[in-house]
């Protein structure tokens, strides 16, 4: 055989194997190992990012919702907490965004045309959703996003310690760091706030009377209290009687719980996880009052459901959200009640779920309804991150709370000059 | 009759005309299988190289929020944000300092530890596969090993307990910035990572001294040890020396990871890419001033690598010396 002829044979050889690559490759795209989680093959693919709730079931439950709908193929993709958003943020930018996906009302979203206006499909059901929650979605009198699930956020206590160290159940910041102090022995920590202490810092604000934005939009956190509370923090920071350092963040119950602290600052989220491990010897109190003219607060976070604007199937998307998050009550019940505790925004819904009128979760609800606030949409994720940086630097570093105040001002007043002109 | 005499002494066949005609396709052209086998990486780079560059370049004049096709054109706004961004001014600070750290250390550190295994004289290959082990395991799982069990603040982190055996409060390693306790951990972290393939390199130029060097030495009366280390080891491990000192610059310009999983959210501490990261990507979605920092980042490089290159005469041809 010539080296020619056996050139051509190579060659041809080449292009078999290549044309089989692309028919196991086509087939292989036909299998069953595609992520999908079934469905009734409509031919409308739908994706839908979720971050990782840290609650066992969760994300099966997702996935069963969306195996029950039977006019697409929906997808979910399960996102590690941390990674969540810079991967949301990221993949939004390109072909291979979502279709659907879980975050917070946030205006530049709106604003840069990345969310699809839901009001159509809210409309009919307005009145049964939190005002509140139907407040922090719109713009322009448009509304953005369901809400999923509201997910108030305060102090998980163990009942046992405070009593052991004669400590009440403190309604000031300065009793808090007393608390905090008593509390304190050889292996456990008064208090726990994370790390960072950023699951504070709105509360902290609210609690010393101010807030992140007035009804104008424009910076109302700088102010005396503010400073007053910043300062107090510093102080309880460098106390020695904070928890820090631990292995998990202060989302995860699991410090309280091992008893590494006596008071956590937690979600409601973790309230079975924290009765299964503490039995009955845990409570719950708000953020306490900063400064004497201010008043205890709670953060009311949560998840909504957004609709990518800029997505194949925006249509087939809101379809879906409307069939899931608005028609199918026993879902949204089943999501805001059988893992975590959250509650449901629908009124109707959180009137009768059963498993929030007892114990801590109803005073949990209390407490949501009492001293609730709300996410602002004007409030992005770039001012989230300015104040951050104020308790990075005067919380954590000691630098000068005004100084700290005012070079935040200086990066919300550039976003909210672009947001507002 | 010998082949071999009758080969010596034929004349070569003069040159024919092939009677085929000249073969073409894969095997025939220089030119086409240059380009068979440079194109597609030369296409890779066009895309996944220089094509972002340029889209980077371009981003930086525009006000690019939530978008990476923008066309609202602001000039040299976004520079101007960047290079009065206290932060971002600061990351090239703390750049400064890690490199400070962990260039001489990390050289130190390889530098001892290929002397000490080429020394050896059994289970050299196990040391050496030992030392070099780290080198493997990725950064971020490393930082969070770092993190969550050797520096954890709490009473059960491994630095803790130990400290807890001379009375020693726990410290929480990473979560206050007085005093800079972030930094041991840090650097040990990349100390551990990258000591061992820098040590490789500097054994195999260990083992390029010509032993004869030695043995001069020794017979002039130099004293081994400190004397033959310093007189000739270490001029023998110059180029080594350099290339690992230029490896290692770069490698602390690319410091990502460990920063990023070691100290979350923080203001301290964050090398320019992480600044970056937080400031203009990331949550952000700042691509304009992004891209923009990232120029200024590129141009700084480059000034840098220059102004090294000069001063350790890299490029100097032997005539020029």
């Amino acid at each position: 055989m010539s080296a020619l002829s056996n050139s051509n044979w190579s060659r041809r050889s080449l292009f078999r194997a290549a044309a089989g690559m692309a028919a196991a490759g086509s087939l292989a795209a036909c299998g069953g190992n595609n992520g999908r989680s079934g469905g009734a093959g409509s031919g409308v693919d739908l994706t839908q990012y979720f971050h990782a709730y840290g609650e066992a079931g969760t994300e099966q439950a997702i996935k069963k919702y969306a195996k029950a709908y039977d006019k697409a193929d929906v997808t979910t993709q399960w996102i590690t907490s941390a990674d969540f958003e810079s991967k949301l943020f990221a993949t939004l930018l390109t072909k291979n965004a979502p279709d659907l996906f879980e975050f917070h009302p946030q205006i530049q979203m709106v604003k840069s045309g990345q969310v699809a206006d839901l009001t159509d499909i809210i409309d009919p059901v307005k009145s049964d959703f939190n005002p509140a929650d139907i407040k922090s979605h719109t713009v322009d009198g448009k509304i953005y996003g369901v809400r999923m699930i509201d997910d108030p956020q305060f102090f998980f206590y163990r009942k046992s310690m405070l009593e052991k160290a004669k400590v009440e159940v403190p309604t000031t910041l300065d009793e808090l760091m007393e608390a905090a102090a008593k509390l304190t022995t050889g292996k456990v920590k008064g208090l726990y706030m994370g790390d960072d202490l950023h699951s504070v810092i709105n509360p902290m604000i609210w609690s010393a009377g101010a807030d992140t934005l007035d009804e104008k939009n424009q910076i109302a956190y700088h102010t005396p209290g503010v400073i007053e509370g910043i300062k107090k923090m510093r102080k309880l920071f460098t106390s020695g009687h904070l928890l820090l350092g631990a292995p998990t963040a202060s989302w995860d119950p699991s410090s309280l719980n091992q008893g590494l602290c006596a008071i956590q600052f937690c979600g409601m989220w973790a309230m079975p996880g924290i009765q299964k491990a503490l039995g009955d010897d845990w409570g719950v109190f708000p953020f306490p009052k900063t400064i004497d003219s201010g008043k205890q607060s709670v953060y009311n976070g949560g998840w909504s459901m957004f609709v990518n604007a800029k997505g194949k199937n925006v249509d087939a998307a809101k379809e879906y959200v409307k069939w899931l998050w608005i028609d199918q009550k026993e879902y949204q019940e089943d999501w805001a009640t059988s893992y975590g505790f959250h509650i449901p925004p629908r009124t109707s819904i959180a009137q009768s779920a059963t498993k929030l009128k007892s114990g801590n979760a109803a005073e949990g609800v209390r407490l949501f309804n009492e001293f609730g606030h709300f996410d602002n949409i004007g409030w992005t994720q770039a001012m989230i991150t300015a104040l951050e940086d104020v308790f990075a630097n005067s919380v954590r570093k000691d630098m000068d709370p005004e100084a700290a105040l005012d070079k935040a001002d200086a990066a919300v007043e550039r976003e909210l000059k672009k947001l507002f002109g | 009759m010998s082949t071999t005499k009758t080969r010596d002494l034929a004349r070569p066949a003069p040159a024919k005309a092939s009677p085929a005609k000249p073969r073409r396709g894969l095997r025939g052209s220089p030119t086409f299988n240059f380009w068979l086998f440079t194109g597609p990486f030369l296409i890779g780079l066009a895309i996944f190289v220089y094509a972002p560059i340029v889209w980077s370049i371009w981003l930086s004049f525009f006000e690019a929020r939530f978008t990476v096709t923008p066309d609202k054109f602001i000039g040299f706004e976004n520079y101007t944000y960047m290079l009065t961004n206290d932060d971002f001014v600061g990351s090239l600070v703390t750049f400064t300092v890690f490199a400070a750290f962990i260039v001489p250390t990390t050289w130190a550190l390889s530098l001892s530890l290929a002397l000490l295994v080429n020394r050896l004289r059994f289970m050299r290959a196990f040391f050496r596969s030992v030392f070099f082990l780290p080198t493997a395991c990725s950064y971020v799982a490393a930082a969070l090993i770092w993190k969550m069990s050797i520096f954890s603040g709490v009473r059960f982190g491994l630095m803790n307990t130990v400290l807890a055996w001379f009375g020693i409060d726990n410290i929480a390693w990473l979560v206050d910035p007085n005093p800079p306790w972030y930094w041991l951990v840090i650097v040990t972290a990349r100390l551990w990572l990258q000591s061992g393939f820098y040590m490789i390199l500097f054994l195999a130029a260990l083992q390029n001294i010509p032993g004869e060097l030695y043995e001069a030495a020794a017979i002039d009366g130099a004293k081994p040890g400190w004397q033959t280390f310093r007189y000739i080891t270490l001029p023998q491990l110059r180029a080594t020396s350099t290339a690992v000192i230029l490896l290692l610059l770069i490698a602390a310009y690319q410091a990502f990871d460990e920063f990023f999983n070691l100290l979350s959210k923080t203001t301290w501490g964050r090398p320019p890419l992480v600044e970056l990261y937080y400031k203009a990507l990331g949550e952000s979605q700042d691509y304009g001033a992004g891209s923009a920092g990232a120029v200024i980042l590129t141009v700084l490089i480059c000034a840098v690598t220059l102004l090294q290159g000069k001063f350790m005469g890299f490029g100097r041809g032997d005539e020029s010396k």
